[in-house]
């Protein structure tokens, strides 16, 4: 990463729209929900705003809208205002966040929103999983037959082969993420489940089941950054950016050699843990890519939290709940929290924004959390991006 | 899928049909699809033309249970991750077996099936698929029918 | 009917995908021959995948015989790829080319309930046709056409009609054996100068009576007959019948291959194999492996892979 002198950014304020099936909403109104949200919460005015990042996978093929940034400046009022849309599949808001990130460090602008919307039920199932397996390698796997849980199920199964998995501890990922959505009013799913509801519901791609999947949402999240020197005009718990680190993959599984590892995960979070000068044990709380259960597992090995093949052990053990040693996306994730493809790298920042304010309810709270990180991933790890965000 | 415009699917014909792909002639590595630039030499390295056997094990697998419409009609179907002889992996469907008789390592061999009709009227894609190889034929020449 | 079993497509199959295998396997047994020296491909089918665009053309394209060749589909019911064997043999004496591949094949369709239905399957057959090491030299062909309207499909519909017994005396019958009968009278041989004999195989009754009606004992035409087990193959028929044959025979054995293909014609060929069949015929499967190599449907799957229901 560069090492000329940037200033410090910090998030003064966020907002998100509720994330499921949101009949009566479109994208303009997804947007400027939780647009609005982030900016009230903030105290600004939109002549205060200088830039607009937001991170949309596919506008064009959900709802026939490109051009989607130019869109949310223009319905939440703020024409001038520069605005690009962002897209790396289902890293879209992650990387719209190193956008906006990037544009505040460098000095460019000061205050910039990072914001992700996707509108994915005005299609039907089938039309919505068409347009998803774009993230992966059109002409050599989705062509063939390869839909997105199928190729995550191929690397579930090679993980399976080489670490032993059981899937138990598949449903177990499950369960947990049920558990923390049914403690927030803003996730897709809030009903809790067991375990054996997860290992007998119907298989999708075997060894994944309907449970190991996450749903298909309609959603949008904002976060609004400023140079931390004058974050505190903003709010009183301004939550400093440590470090935001993207990294790229191979595009397909056929080139990958290890399908047990996310590369891109282990490059970014190398260059971000380096640049925010904390450690894994630092960490008091992650929200990862879990878009299928086994990706929380490669997730956190990925990360540094744990060796390879040995996330069971968290697992087993309870530690990813609320009040373990590591938890776990506490909002739920992406299987009960909701996957609004482009929005949910935001939906991430935003609850650990959250957490690190003290501000999570209903007792998803996690005590003192000090340093929180984010991990989002596109298609099957071809871009990751990190962010680790602390309170001091 | 029914969206696939027609030069798209034309260009990658010969590739489909006889697992073209490429080899890095600098470090040796073999390549599917074919790549015009080596990610281990780049601008030292220069790739030719080469033609895979079709042999290969089965790396990973799934059974597809749900699918894009264009498959529909041959759900539940395996998919697999094969590793060719000759290096790299190759995403396809795995035919002529049970999903209870694939396992990883099981030898297969490239067949040239259908991959997709589009809708009514459209085009027919073929392209390789795999099953498993079996050269038991090949020692019992002497018997008569 | 004498038919026991017969071979369905799977649904990732159909005329064109059996074309490929068969072709492949002829080229594996045909070590000497580059892709490039091919002059012309023909592949001859009742049931060509589509109307208007040739089977041929991709068949050449998964073989690597692209671009510098001719290329057709014929269709003359079941013996569309022996008059492309014919074709071939003009190209080649003519010094046109060096080598051309005719291939047989068919997924025969049959309307539920009719009779056909015991019978109609799917199964192909290539030949590679040279002027260099050849496993069979052809002494000499002939063919015997008119126009009989014993089975057709108008353009548009889905299954053939046929016109009952009427398929057999003047259709099969005559042309076969009149057919043979020219032959044996341009090569002064008859039926006692052959080892073996194959004939088009619509059931497992009609060859062997031909087969009697020429002079041929039983056992010379038994190892040709596949229906019995395969079904009727359509253009696939006599040449699958024929590849059985060489799966077995020997080294200046000889033999009579009449094909027949309703509306309707016969091609009859007369061949004596050289040393070269006993080595080649090794490096691809023989036609019992691909029989014995099989999974047992029922009709509701067999419904499904044919599509019989719609929506």
């Amino acid at each position: 990463m560069g090492q000329f002198k940037r200033r410090d950014v910090a998030i003064i304020s966020v907002g998100t729209t509720e994330f499921g099936e949101l009949w009566d909403k479109g994208l303009k109104d997804l947007a400027w929900e939780a647009g609005v949200k982030a900016v009230e919460a903030a105290g600004i005015g939109g002549k205060d705003i200088q830039y607009i990042v937001f991170g949309n996978m596919s506008g064009g093929l959900f709802v026939g809208q490109e051009h989607v940034a130019a869109l949310v400046a223009d319905f939440l009022g703020l024409n001038s205002v520069p605005a690009t849309r962002v897209e790396a599949a289902c890293a879209s808001g992650g990387a719209a966040f190193l956008q906006a990130y990037m544009a505040v460090a460098s000095g460019m602008y000061d205050i910039v929103v990072a914001g992700g919307v996707e509108k994915m039920t005005d299609v039907g199932a089938g039309q919505a999983a068409s347009i998803l397996s774009g993230a992966m390698d059109y002409e050599w796997e989705a062509y063939f037959g390869a839909t997105f849980p199928g190729v995550y199920a191929l690397m579930a199964r090679r993980y399976m082969h080489e670490y032993g998995l059981k899937a138990d501890t598949l449903a177990k990922v499950a369960v947990k993420n049920h558990y923390h959505g049914s403690l927030n009013p803003l996730a897709h799913f809030r009903n809790r489940i067991t375990e054996e509801e997860a290992l007998s519901s119907p298989i999708v791609a075997d060894p994944l089941r309907r449970y190991d999947c996450c749903p298909v949402s309609d959603g949008a999240a904002c976060a609004i950054l400023a140079p931390l020197e004058v974050a505190r005009k903003y709010t009183d718990t301004p939550i400093i950016i440590r470090a935001v680190a993207q990294a790229s993959d191979t595009l397909s599984l056929l080139g990958r050699g290890d399908l047990c590892t996310l590369k891109a995960t282990v490059k970014a979070a190398g260059w971000a843990f380096e640049e925010a000068k904390v450690s894994r044990k630092d960490i008091d709380m992650v929200e990862v890519h879990d878009c299928f259960t086994i990706a929380e597992l490669l997730a956190l090995e990925d990360l540094g939290f744990c060796k390879k093949g040995e996330a069971e052990k968290l697992y087993s053990e309870g530690q990813t709940y609320v009040g373990g040693e590591l938890p776990v996306n506490t909002d739920g994730g992406l299987k009960a929290g909701g996957h609004a493809v482009g929005a949910t790298g935001i939906k991430q920042i935003v609850e650990v924004t959250r957490q690190l304010r003290g501000e999570a309810k209903n007792g998803r709270q996690v005590d003192g959390a000090e340093v929180g990180l984010a991990h989002n991933v596109g298609g099957t790890g071809a871009t990751a991006v990190v962010a680790i965000l602390s309170r001091r | 899928m029914s969206s696939l415009g027609i030069p798209q699917h034309w260009r990658t014909i010969r590739e489909r049909y006889r697992l073209l792909g490429a080899r890095c002639e600098k470090c040796n590595t073999n390549y599917f699809p074919p790549r015009k630039v080596c990610p281990k030499c780049r601008r030292r390295g220069k790739t030719t033309q080469v033609e895979f056997s079709g042999k290969g094990k089965i790396f990973t697998y799934t059974v597809i249970n749900a699918s894009s419409k264009a498959f529909e009609n041959y759900i539940p179907y395996i998919v697999g991750l094969v590793e060719l002889d000759e290096g790299p992996r190759v995403l396809s469907q795995i035919v002529d077996c049970k999903p209870e008789d694939v396992h990883i390592g099981m030898e297969v061999e490239a067949c040239f099936r259908k991959i997709f009709e589009q809708d009514d009227g459209g085009i027919i894609s073929y392209g390789f698929k795999f099953r498993p190889y079996d050269d038991s034929w090949a020692k019992d020449y002497e018997r008569n029918i | 009917m004498g038919v026991e079993e017969k071979a369905v497509p799977s649904m990732d199959e159909d005329t064109t995908t059996i074309a490929v295998e068969a072709a492949r396997n002829a080229m594996k047994r045909a070590p000497e021959v580059k892709p490039g020296e091919f002059g012309a491909i023909y592949v001859g089918s009742e049931s060509h995948p589509y109307a208007v665009k040739p089977t041929a053309a991709t068949v050449a394209e998964a073989m690597g015989l692209t671009p510098n060749l001719t290329a057709a589909d014929l269709e003359f019911a079941c013996k569309a790829a022996t008059a492309a064997m014919q074709a071939c043999l003009g190209l080649i004496k003519g010094g046109y080319m060096k080598y051309g591949i005719s291939i047989g094949a068919d997924t025969a369709q049959s309307a539920p309930g009719d009779a056909l239905e015991y019978t109609a399957a799917a199964g192909g057959a290539a030949y590679v046709i040279g002027g260099d090491g050849v496993i069979a030299e052809i002494e000499g062909t002939h063919s015997y056409t008119q126009d009989v309207p014993d089975f057709w499909r108008r353009d548009g519909t889905r299954y053939p009609s046929h016109a009952g017994r009427f398929t057999g005396e003047p259709a099969y019958f005559e042309h076969v054996i009149d057919c043979s009968r020219a032959l044996f009278e341009k090569l002064g041989t008859s039926a006692k100068d052959y080892d073996y004999a194959v004939f088009h195989q619509p059931n497992a009754k009609f060859p062997l009576r031909a087969a009697k009606l020429l002079g041929f004992e039983e056992r010379k035409v038994l190892p040709g007959m596949v229906v019995n087990k395969v079904g009727n193959t359509y253009s696939g028929s006599s040449l699958l019948g024929l590849a059985a044959i060489l799966d077995m025979a020997k080294e200046g054995d000889r033999i009579l291959m009449t094909s027949y293909g309703s509306g309707a014609g016969s091609d009859s060929f007369s061949m004596r194999l050289t040393d070269r069949v006993e080595q080649k015929r090794r490096l691809s499967p023989p036609v019992r492996y691909y029989i014995e190599r099989r999974e047992y449907i029922d009709y509701s799957m067999y419904a499904r892979f044919e599509r019989l229901l719609k929506g």
